[in-house]
């Protein structure tokens, strides 16, 4: 099945189709798209509710969106068994840039010299990992929103907030691309 | 069942998160370093997308099963502090895991089931977040 979907799937066909979520979450049931909503729904249903943050109803309030993230897992699987896109054409620049930061191993969808099991406990994992991730999870949720939620439906209905917050994710990507990244993978 | 329809929907973002490779760490060091438009033709097609339909939605007049009208609730921006700080947090996370919170799930069943250890500590960090919320500006 591979060999039916052209790789990367062109910019202007998967664009279009995300984009399209949007209306379809309004139609629907008039839900806003958002992903970075279900840490907070997941951290509502695990943790005691004696953080006001959490206090909600996460099962009427997030229920469908985590039914959507576990469809969003579901189709990354199948497409990852059934139609895995092969070696990323990654541009040259990139590539010289990587091989500078000491990444050899180019092959699937992240290094494997970072993000390897292996690795968590090394400074490059740890960093890139845990405290990425842990970046991730406060900084969308202090922000309200995530790619998602801001860079495409925030920016779609022209909302001032999500032009701060996707000014605020840009800023912070070059600051990790070019400052942080060096020092920690080297 | 109501809920079959988001779990179709999740499916069909998720198939075309890993086969347009959006979930690829690779693409978004790319994107950063300005070296490719893949990711830039992406948001910005959805973007445009998902405009295009909140205005015909709008004009149309459409309204949900309650009558209230289909449509985004609006952001309070306030200072905006919120947005700025918790946005560059983001980023920055964004350049080390190289995934947004979409594709960090994704990447999970993409052949990089450690990023499983990357989705736990977001979740640690909106937790965090949740318990120091009161303290912080917004």
């Amino acid at each position: 099945m591979s060999q039916l979907i052209p790789h990367p799937l062109p910019w202007y066909v998967a664009g279009p189709l995300i984009g399209l979520v949007v209306p379809i979450l309004l139609l629907l049931g008039n839900k806003p798209f958002g992903i970075s909503s279900n840490f907070r729904h997941m951290c509502a249903a695990v943790a005691p509710c004696g953080i006001e943050f959490f206090c909600h109803d996460w099962k009427r309030v997030g229920g469908w969106n985590l039914v959507f993230l576990l469809g969003l897992f579901t189709g990354a699987a199948a497409a990852w068994q059934f139609a895995p896109p092969p070696a990323i054409d990654v541009s040259p620049h990139t590539v010289s840039a990587l091989h500078g930061l000491g990444l050899n191993d180019l092959s699937g969808m992240a290094p494997r010299e970072v993000f390897a099991w292996t690795s968590v406990l090394t400074v490059k994992g740890f960093v890139s990992m845990v405290i990425g991730g842990f970046l991730v999870g406060f900084g969308t949720a202090y922000a309200g929103g995530c790619t998602s939620g801001h860079a495409i439906a925030g920016l779609a209905d022209f909302q001032p907030a999500s032009l701060v917050a996707v000014c605020g994710f840009f800023a912070g990507g070059l600051v990790g691309t070019f400052l942080l990244l060096p020092l920690v993978l080297r | 069942m109501t809920l079959l329809p988001y779990f179709a929907a999740g499916a069909a973002f998720g198939f075309v998160l890993v086969e347009a490779e959006v979930v690829s760490w690779f693409r978004i060091q790319e994107m950063f370093r300005f070296d490719a438009f893949h990711m830039y033709g992406i948001i910005g097609s959805a973007v445009f997308t998902a405009a295009v339909s909140l205005v015909v939605i709008k004009h149309l007049g459409l309204r949900g099963g309650d009558g209230t009208p289909l449509g985004l609730a609006p952001k309070t921006l306030g200072t905006g502090a919120r947005y700025a700080v918790g946005g560059t947090m983001f980023g920055l996370g964004w350049a080390l895991t190289g995934a947004c919170p979409g594709p960090l799930v994704a990447l999970v069943a993409a052949g990089r089931p450690v990023m499983l250890v990357a989705v736990l500590s977001a979740l640690a960090g909106t937790w965090t977040y949740g318990m120091l919320r009161p303290k912080l500006p917004h």
